[in-house]
């Protein structure tokens, strides 16, 4: 394998991974912390997708594949979530949301 | 020999450049405060990772990867962001907080964890990938895994997908029915 070994690539997923934790835990607004989870998801898409090169299996991308995926369903569902709560003139704010009720 | 290091200092530079990039927009995602922005720098973020991926010869990945997270995912995200107007959520409003402090000391400690793991357990044993041959991460291959030893998980994502449509149908029209309920919970 030409190049950086894996453990280069484990450490850029690391550090997105951190990027994206960070971004959900500081930031308010949901658009942006949808947008740190997606950050979260590509750093593990990354190990995985490091891992499978590694093994020299293609098991890994077919789990990177179903990240994928599951990751577009989820954006569907959050950002309708958003809109919804924009519809209903509430602060979008994640801090603001205090209770389920609706 | 001088042309097999050539075209390891080739995958070098072009490791290094995807991997700058990767990071720094990663950052700038997360320290924008217009979410316009910070979408922006997502989809560079993508770019790179999917360069990335085509080092890691998963050529069908990165296709998909700027297929539908660039080009379907984002396209939604910017739509919604336009729709409700960029509101500005500065990240570091008014000095940092306990919360954002909290926040920073917890994902470092993650970060410091992943690292030593991979420096301590892994050290030495992760230098030598297995061979590959020439149609790893190929479309062909990927479609056979799903279609066989994968069935199940490509099966489940399709309802997975489907519920996601549904959901996102349901959520959309329940909300234009109900009155604004801004007044009563403020």
């Amino acid at each position: 394998m030409n190049g950086p070994t894996v453990v280069w690539y484990l450490c850029v997923a690391a550090f997105l991974f951190f990027t994206g934790a960070l971004g959900v835990l500081i930031r308010r607004s949901p658009l942006i912390v949808l947008l740190s989870l997606e950050l979260m998801l590509n750093g593990s898409n990354l190990a995985l997708i490091a891992f499978a090169r590694f093994h020299g299996r293609g098991d890994g991308q077919i789990f990177a594949l179903t990240v994928m995926a599951v990751a577009a369903s989820e954006v569907v569902v959050g950002l309708g979530l958003i809109v919804a709560m924009a519809r209903r003139n509430l602060d979008l704010d994640v801090d603001k949301l205090r209770t389920l009720r609706g | 020999m001088i042309v097999a290091d050539a075209g390891n200092v080739l995958v070098w530079v072009v490791w290094v450049v995807a991997a700058f990039a990767c990071i720094s927009s990663g950052i700038a995602v997360v320290s924008f405060s217009n979410p316009f922005f910070s979408a922006l720098s997502l989809i560079g973020n993508l770019a790179s990772l999917a360069v990335l991926y085509l080092l890691l010869s998963a050529e069908f990945v990165a296709a998909a990867q700027v297929l539908v997270y660039a080009g379907a995912v984002m396209v939604m995200f910017l739509f919604v962001i336009a729709y409700l107007g960029g509101q500005a959520d500065a990240p570091w409003a008014g000095g940092p907080s306990w919360q954002a402090l909290g926040a920073v000391a917890a994902s470092s400690a993650l970060l410091v964890e992943v690292i030593v793991v991979i420096g301590l357990k892994t050290g030495g044993r992760l230098s030598h990938a297995a061979p590959t041959d020439y149609f790893f991460g190929s479309p062909s291959t990927i479609g056979r895994l799903f279609l066989t030893d994968h069935l199940l998980a490509f099966e489940i994502t399709s309802i997975v997908l489907l519920v996601a449509a549904v959901g996102g149908v349901i959520l959309g029209s329940h909300s234009r029915a109900q009155p604004p309920l801004a007044e009563a919970e403020r």
